[in-house]
């Protein structure tokens, strides 16, 4: 057995789970003895194809959107004839089926690959995806062979295989990379199953066990004693809780004495409003607009912007909504605006600085927001800020948008302009921000640049502890001179829905918490559990 | 009436150009016809099969392209005319990809 080893990364779906893992990234184990009867190839892979084409017809009818319609793409790719024509010709010169189809879709994948588009650069999956599929069939090593309570790990997965497995039994999805915004991670939380994801590479082996931890945001490979014991106490935990956190979800979050928190939602794609219930949460804490600008199409214009904004907007249903201006760089490059070969990218042109750097994109941006703002609760936050005078420069191109638009005649309203707490300087001297109309401390990246450690490097994430006192000194400190010169606080950041922390949050005399939408019920209910103590 | 050729022009507006979505809408209306239908970058071709979503999206066509659409057969006109105007709706999806996040 090899030693146990702990990794963190983000909660995308909660839960606790463990089981043996199965590695995503394989594409061996399809291995199929051929027949030496080109006949019988032929016949075989026809087969193959046909069972494919109904089992992802099957699959796309229990979804919508994106997702279904990437399966109808691959259903019409695999009715074309002129996909599996020279695999049919191969075979009759003697191919084996299983080589004969791979030879085929390579060709197609390569093609695809090497596009400069990366719209259809990206379909290359869909083809692997179909290629892996048919293999499978052909190997008859269906998608049953994903043994019952597994933990998928991987780099990352499709929708076809996160529904091709029975999830009834248990199990659970680790994620290398992954976003808790993908739409994996939606189905994920749809179905209950827990996944973790931007874990950072695992080495994994052929024989091991994986904890996937959906609570805390980790997955332990071949626990130890102490690991199982705590699996089982955080599995009964989160069993128990459960049933009470849909008791408090659609309450207004208040502690035990009576105290009253909004807990709004963390937003980082629009489609993720769709299965969601407005009415769950107190407004939208923290869009993050970089989905905007990782579009193929390139930079997006104002109508584009604008659109998506009215649509969060709308959900949202006259509650607060706060628009973050672009936190491009750092971990989040976006191509053509961001600058590749910073030497430390979390410490150079990230966030506001980005945006001040380019303002004829911020402009388009800022246009978008102050527009949106004339449909409802709109606020506009800058990410990043370091020094007060970003305020103020911000702020004189907010204010030219809001004058330009007036004079063109198209309704706008200027939102008020707040600002992310989460360089240090700013937490230590937030009375110095006074220019922002309010504070977001954004407990990842304070955590982050506090403890100078990041927690996707194994070796340090443990140092990346949001439960640091000096992180705790920091939050109060801009908490009290909120107060006093009468700016609110809220926190947005993984701390806000972890119950560990919440006590001492709602002891700091923060009101307001943004979290993930799956985490909403697990916030409201640890803040129902926090009493007078923490006050 | 079986060699009745048509041909006709539409300026390809959609988002993305011809992707996915739009590509198997375009390959399941031009099954509909029993006429040989074919899209071409340029009037002068090179043509391909618009019944196949392997041939369509391997064309990787990029939003701004002038879309040559030819048919030959019975029912012709009838298809160079459907196909134009499901282009010419972008596909019935305008807006949809902004608001599609």
């Amino acid at each position: 057995m090899r030693p146990a080893v702990e990794r963190r990364g983000h909660v995308a779906a909660p839960g606790i789970a463990a089981g043996p893992v199965v590695r995503l990234d394989r594409t061996g184990g399809l291995r199929r003895e051929p027949s030496g009867d080109p006949a019988r190839e032929r016949a075989d892979l026809e087969a193959a194809i046909a069972s494919s084409i109904v089992a992802i017809a099957d699959l796309a009818a229990t979804l919508e959107g994106e997702a279904a319609d990437i399966l109808d793409f691959q259903i019409a790719m695999l009715e074309d004839d002129a996909l599996s024509s020279s695999a049919f010709a191969a075979i009759a010169k003697g191919v084996d089926a299983g080589t004969a189809w791979s030879d085929a879709i390579q060709v197609q994948v390569a093609d695809y690959e090497a596009t400069a588009d990366e719209y259809f650069r990206a379909r290359a999956a869909d083809l692997a995806d179909i290629r892996d599929r048919v293999l499978r069939a052909l190997a008859h090593d269906g998608d049953t062979a994903t043994p019952p309570g597994a933990v998928l790990a991987g780099n990352d997965v499709t929708p076809s295989r996160f529904l091709s497995v029975d999830w009834a039994s248990g199990g659970g999805l680790a994620l290398f990379a992954g976003s808790a915004s993908s739409h994996v991670a939606m189905l994920a939380r749809s179905r209950g199953v827990p996944m973790v994801v931007g874990t950072g590479p695992i080495d994994l082996g052929d024989n091991d066990i994986a904890i996937v931890d959906g609570e805390a945001g980790r997955i332990v490979l071949n626990p130890g004693a102490e690991d199982w014991a705590a699996y089982e106490a955080t599995r009964a935990d989160t069993v128990a809780r459960s049933g009470r956190e849909d008791a408090v979800l659609r309450l207004p979050a208040r502690t035990r004495d009576g105290r009253r928190l909004s807990v709004m939602i963390n937003v980082a794609e629009p489609e993720e409003l769709d299965a969601l219930d407005p009415t769950t949460c107190d407004g939208i804490g923290l869009v993050r607009t970089e989905f905007l600008f990782h579009r193929p199409q390139g930079l997006p214009d104002e109508e584009t912007q604008y659109r998506a904004y009215r649509r969060i907007v709308e959900w949202a249903a006259g509650r607060p909504n706060v628009l973050r201006t672009l936190d491009a760089g750092g971990d989040k490059p976006v191509p053509g605006l961001t600058i590749d070969d910073e030497s430390n990218p979390f410490l150079g042109t990230r966030g506001i600085r980005l945006s001040l750097a380019c303002p004829d994109v911020f402009m388009v941006q800022l246009r978008a927001m102050a527009r949106a703002a004339a449909l409802g609760d709109v606020k506009v936050m800058l990410p990043m800020v370091t020094v007060p005078q970003e305020i103020d420069q911000a702020a004189a191109l907010l204010n030219r948008a809001v004058a330009d638009l007036e004079a063109e005649g198209v309704a706008c309203r200027r939102p008020a302009l707040g600002i992310m707490v989460e360089v240090p300087a700013v937490a230590i001297e937030p009375a110095l921000y006074a220019n922002a109309d309010f504070f977001s401390i954004g407990s990842n990246d304070l955590t982050q640049y506090v403890t100078a450690s990041a927690r996707d490097i194994a070796a340090v994430s443990t140092l990346n502890d949001a439960g640091h006192p000096a992180i705790l000194s920091l939050i109060r400190r801009v908490v009290d001179v909120g107060r006093e010169i009468g700016r609110d606080v809220s926190l947005c950041g993984d701390m806000g829905s972890d119950p560990a922390h919440i006590p001492a949050l709602v002891g700091a005399g923060l009101a307001t918490l943004s979290v993930a939408p799956p985490l909403v019920g697990r916030t409201k209910l640890a803040i129902a559990e926090t009493g007078a103590e923490a006050s | 009436m079986s060699d009745r050729h048509t041909s006709a022009t539409v300026l390809l507006t959609h988002a993305v150009g011809l992707h996915a979505r739009p590509s198997v809408k375009l390959t399941k209306l031009a099954k509909t016809f029993r006429s040989t239908i074919e899209l071409g970058l340029s009037p002068d071709g090179p043509w391909i099969d618009a019944k196949s979503i392997v041939k369509v999206m391997g064309a990787k066509v990029p939003q701004g392209t002038n879309l040559h659409i030819r048919a030959a057969g019975g029912d012709a006109d009838t298809a160079v005319a459907a196909l134009i105007d499901l282009v010419e709706r972008d596909f019935d999806e305008a807006g949809a990809d902004a608001a599609g996040g």
